[in-house]
């Protein structure tokens, strides 16, 4: 809400600047986003006349003005095509100074010498858009004073956000009313009486929906003159609130709308068939708006019609085709109340958000109708002339919203702000703010809402009215009391920020990547997933939830890549989706990383080798250790979509005989990769947050004194045997008393057979209270190798 | 005993010659090996007068004592340098980098969102976590945002469909947490939130930390005080300003926007207010939805960007420089 300081200063009037009062009403809750000039500066321009108007000698275009500016006469060429005798102008004299640092300075245009120049209101920064022509000011313009005084141009203009809340402060009186309240003014509300009723004529009306309509209130303005124009000061405070002129009906129904709040339309009553009439829209009716669109109306849009159609969506906009034009003669004013819920959603389903939509979304008041319509009669007839017809109401009182009230103790106010006010300031506060209360016992009152508060319902919502007039700043602030006790948290339970860390201790960037993704880069990268699809997106790019967070990382890495940041080390946590629909979707928390380029950063002791599959599994067998879970982790060879076939595993959960998948590692497919551009080695794992969360307290155990006994055998298998088996074969078999298997070496070469590896372990025992004999320690062996033979045909390596 | 001090002094000079610890121990050996010429004196004692040898084995032990002395001088010599050798052959250039990975680093969400958790945890909060895709009940209705209620307006909800969006603000966390706990409650809500607008200065995804504190007598006092002395501690080092002003949310009532203005150390002058945070005291009606007695329990929430914080203290200045995952914005916090 736009308006200009000096409007408000008809309604209240303190001594304080524009910044003043855009303070006041900030901490009021009206927050002012900007206090701008009227006018950007200018001086020393006038009100003059063209005196005369003759051709230019040698310009077809110019035209040699002789001009009064109230004190002397001035030869001024200029060019535009409204120069005219006769014409009041504004004129900017010898040394006057124009927005942009314009300097007005004698000159001679194609030989002809000219002292000052007529101005068009965007040379004065009055209008964003160059107009052709210079400004035709009023005819009683008083000529040789000065411009700025007489548009009151040295004013400001506030612009105000409302919240969604106030319905009542899209209007000078709402405003005003609360400016008052916190200032302890008296507001001064234009005089309006109702006019003399002159003519008998009125306009048949009817309302089909009363519920979404409870009044509909017309009135008929015979004979009026619409070629009459709209005054200035009026022009002018249209201006400030950024509406255009349009013609004086238009222009009224705008000015009281901005003034009371109560959205107004004229009609053209010779256009109008029959009668006017509130219904919904039915399947296929169309209707030519205002701003020249032909809208497809939806079944059940709300309508003024009248026989033949309709003749506006309600509330919304008005038909081209009844609006007032420059032949009209007669006008039919209608000022309806129309349900916030009727008129839900209906702005933004026709996209045709306006100032009558805004007003009617958020409650006008119900009892306004009158009061606007009276005023709009009265200007009307002021500018326009015309003899105003009766009043013509269709009303249902039944569904009008009903005029309630609260139950209100002084007790809440301390309640909710913890302070205790003068007596008489609550019922003062309320009082201004237009609130009736009637006492019901020691500072109790029954509180009547006033018709334009739709957002009061409970005594909590009159504790804020009290608390913005009274001040946030002035009420009391301390520090709560809390009772404290530690609150129980699980030591097991690790927490995802060590997970974080963990990965940050390893040299990796966290990154942060948007949860919807391309729909194509998804389908790439996780084809076997569904995830849910917005129904809005902002663009295509961001339109399917993620289910995994390779899609978002490798996305960074291409970032990093084409900044020539050749070594990334990335991971993500965050929530990923899984699931066809929104309703049945799984919300699962992950952790992912990405690594490329060389092992460690370039530098002197360091070789160029890039990063490998057990680069990334020693960080990944880190978080997994992180809990010390009395958990296995089991790396099982598999395939997936996006992953080198050979080179990527399913991370497997092993609890309690029970076995969960718990997450991929694995080097990016190189076909995957050339389809998306990666030109290196890039390796990927990702993991469930929830298992790896889930650790297990330590639990001591009992320290041997008895040393321990270590032996070292070699094993050949055949070179696609996956040695996590054997090492759990040889831990399932070497004797009770094994306490680590420790693999040191992996060779392939000469002294073993072609298409066989040789795996080298480290066994070590102990016995928690005697020594352990070799020949034990042989059996074990004895019966580890047998085992591992059994079932992998593995030999000793002699 | 002339032959004694000549002896003496040959093994003296001869220690001296010795430039390793090998030819030291043939000195050794040569003066007091089992042939050594010492040894030899020590045995030809016995072929002294009996009243002759205390005074000669005295002499001779005497002078095994002075060459022995002279051996264990020299040794230690030799040994120190031959370390000071060792020591001067391994001098490193220490100035050299160490090996290893470097530190990576936390996002700057996260480091700004650990430190509001840490200040509020501090004062016997616990975090709280929920879903991002939520439904119309938990993100609207019960924080008394119903269908077509204006407020939906404010906030440009990405929609799958009539029933689930997400989430446009962590608020539903507190509707779940107040449904399945009662008061006394005191809770954070840290995560992502997603709203439909995007340009310099509004993100389609950005991380808000909400905040609930339900007890009996809680008023609007305590709601001043405990943000007051949060932004203080945010923002340690620098002198801050702060005003509640009236604005409006439908789940709290009163409600209140907290604006602050920064003097930075060194600076002379405070900034612009800058709209920090949202807050209020809970809706009456909010506690309906969730069962809580709003005759015996009040309680305040609030909620901040945490982007427009991290903003403010680390100086960044454009909020899509925290998705674009550039690493040389990352490296820098």
């Amino acid at each position: 809400m736009k308006f200009s300081e000096q409007w408000l200063r008809q309604w209240v009037a303190p001594e304080l600047d524009a910044a003043g009062i855009a303070h006041r009403l900030t901490m009021a809750g009206l927050e002012v986003d900007a206090v701008e000039p009227i006018a950007p500066a200018f001086n020393n321009v006038v009100v003059g006349v063209i005196e005369s108007a003759e051709q230019h000698p040698d310009a077809d275009k110019l035209r040699v003005c002789q001009v009064n500016d109230g004190t002397d006469i001035w030869q001024i060429v200029c060019g535009a095509p409204n120069a005219a005798a006769g014409l009041k102008v504004a004129v900017a004299r010898i040394g006057a100074v124009l927005p942009g640092d314009f300097k007005i300075k004698k000159a001679k245009l194609r030989g002809v010498e000219s002292k000052g120049m007529l101005c068009g209101a965007s040379e004065l920064g009055l209008e964003d858009e160059p107009s052709p022509g210079i400004m035709e000011l009023p005819a009683d313009a008083p000529l040789g004073v000065d411009l700025r005084e007489w548009l009151k141009l040295d004013g400001s203009i506030i612009d105000i956000d409302i919240t969604p809340n106030r319905g009542d402060c899209f209007s000078m009186r709402g405003i005003a009313r609360d400016l008052a309240a916190v200032l302890q003014r008296e507001v001064t509300a234009p005089q309006c009486t109702p006019c003399d009723v002159t003519s008998t004529r009125v306009f048949p009306t009817k309302v089909a929906l009363p519920e979404q309509c409870p009044r509909l209130l017309t009135r008929v303005v015979d004979n009026v003159d619409v070629s009459r124009p709209t005054p200035w000061w009026m022009q002018e405070q249209l201006r400030c609130s950024g509406v255009r002129s349009i013609d004086l009906v238009v222009d009224i129904t705008n000015y009281v709308m901005l003034e009371l709040g109560q959205p107004l339309h004229g009609y053209d009553l010779e256009r109008l068939e029959d009668f006017l009439e509130v219904r919904a829209a039915q399947q296929g009716e169309t209707l030519h708006t205002l701003d020249g669109n032909e809208q497809q109306l939806k079944e059940g849009t709300l309508l003024i019609a009248d026989a033949k159609g309709p003749l506006g969506i309600a509330g919304v906009m008005g038909g081209e085709h009844s609006g007032v034009s420059a032949d009209t003669r007669h006008v039919l004013l209608e000022a309806a109340f129309f349900t916030p819920l009727a008129l839900a959603g209906t702005a933004r389903r026709y996209g045709l958000h306006t100032d009558a939509s805004q007003r009617f979304e958020r409650g006008v008041d119900y009892q306004l109708q009158h009061a606007a319509i009276e005023r709009a009669t009265q200007l009307l007839i002021e500018l326009g002339g015309g003899s105003a017809g009766p009043l013509s109401e269709v009303v249902n009182d039944d569904t009008l919203p009903a005029a309630a009230s609260i139950d209100f103790k002084a007790s809440e106010v301390e309640r909710l702000l913890g302070v205790q006010l003068p007596t008489n300031y609550i019922p003062d506060v309320l009082t201004r703010l237009g609130f009736s209360l009637s006492e019901e016992g020691a500072e109790r009152w029954k509180v009547q809402i006033p018709s334009w508060r739709f957002d009061v319902s409970q005594p909590a919502d009159l504790v804020e009215e009290i608390a913005r007039v009274y001040g946030y700043t002035e009420l009391p602030s301390r520090e709560p009391r809390i009772s404290v006790a530690p609150c129980a948290t699980q030591e097991a339970q690790l927490g995802a920020a060590a997970l974080q860390q963990e990965l940050v201790s390893r040299g990796y960037q966290e990154a942060i990547t948007y949860s919807f993704v391309a729909p194509e880069l998804q389908q790439q990268v996780l084809p076997h997933k569904q995830a849910p699809q917005l129904s809005n997106p902002l663009s295509v790019e961001m339109s399917v939830m993620r289910a995994g967070l390779w899609p978002g990382l490798i996305k960074a890495q291409l970032h990093n890549l084409n900044r020539q940041q050749t070594r990334v080390r990335l991971f993500e946590l965050g929530l990923t989706f899984e699931g066809d629909r929104a309703e049945h979707v799984e919300q699962i928390e992950r952790i992912g990383g990405l690594v490329c380029g060389s092992r460690l950063p370039e530098g002197w002791n360091a070789n160029r080798d890039g990063v490998d599959f057990f680069d990334l599994k020693g960080d990944v067998e880190a978080l997994l250790a992180l809990g010390h879970a009395d958990a296995e982790w089991r790396f099982e060879p598999a395939e997936h979509p996006a992953l080198h076939p050979g080179q990527s595993a399913r991370i497997v959960r092993v609890s309690g005989g029970e076995e969960q998948l718990a997450g991929w590692l694995g080097a990016l497919h190189p076909a995957l990769r050339s389809q998306l551009g990666i030109k290196v080695d890039t390796f990927v794992f990702e993991l469930d947050v929830a298992p790896l969360c889930q650790g297990q307290l330590p639990h001591f155990k009992h320290l041997s004194r008895y040393p321990e006994v270590r032996r070292d055998l070699a094993l050949v298998v055949d070179e696609q045997q996956p040695v996590a088996e054997l090492l759990e074969q040889v831990r399932n078999s070497a004797g009770e008393w094994l306490t680590d298997v420790h693999l040191f070496d992996v060779y392939q070469g000469k002294g073993v057979a072609e298409g066989h590896k040789s795996v080298a372990l480290g066994l070590t025992w102990q016995h928690p209270s005697r020594t352990l004999n070799d020949s034990e320690i042989e059996q074990w062996v004895a019966d580890a190798v047998d085992g591992a033979a059994q079932r992998f045909g593995a030999t000793l390596r002699g | 005993m002339d032959h004694l001090s000549a002896l003496v002094e040959e093994a003296r000079t001869a220690v001296s010659a010795a430039e390793s610890t090998q030819t030291l121990d043939e000195v050794r050996v040569r003066f007091l090996g089992k042939k050594g010429a010492l040894t030899q004196e020590l045995k030809g004692l016995g072929k002294l007068d009996p009243e002759q040898r205390p005074a000669a084995g005295e002499a001779i032990n005497q002078a095994k004592n002075q060459v022995n002395a002279l051996l264990e001088e020299r040794r230690r010599g030799l040994e120190e340098s031959a370390l000071n050798a060792r020591l001067a052959s391994e001098r490193i250039d220490v100035t050299l980098p160490g090996r290893g990975q470097p530190q990576g680093g936390l996002h700057p969400v996260t480091r700004t969102r650990q430190r509001i958790e840490k200040l509020f945890t501090d004062i016997g909060f616990v975090v709280e976590q929920g879903p991002e895709i939520e439904d119309d009940y938990h993100n609207f209705e019960a924080l008394n945002i119903p269908a077509h209620h204006p407020a939906r307006a404010m906030q440009d909800t990405f929609y799958f469909d009539a029933n689930y969006v997400l989430r446009t603000q962590t608020s539903g966390v507190q509707i779940r947490t107040m449904e399945s706990q009662q008061p006394p409650l005191r809770i954070v809500c840290p995560g992502r939130v997603y709203r439909n607008d995007s340009d310099m200065t509004h993100s389609p995804m950005f991380h808000q930390m909400e905040g609930l504190f339900v007890d009996r007598d809680v008023t609007f006092a305590d709601l001043k005080g405990t943000l007051y002395a949060f932004l203080q501690a945010f923002f340690e080092g620098d002198d801050i300003e702060v005003r509640f002003r009236p604005s409006y949310f439908p789940f709290t009532e009163p409600s209140a926007e907290v604006d602050i203005r920064i003097k930075r150390q060194g600076e002379e002058q405070y900034g612009n207010w800058l709209e920090v945070l949202g807050c209020g005291m809970v809706n009456p009606k909010v506690f309906g939805f969730v069962d809580v007695d709003s005759e015996q329990y009040s309680g305040f929430a609030f909620g901040m960007g945490i982007e427009r914080l991290a903003m403010l203290r680390y100086g960044v200045n454009d909020l899509r420089m925290f998705y674009d995952n550039d690493l040389r914005f990352l490296r820098q916090f």
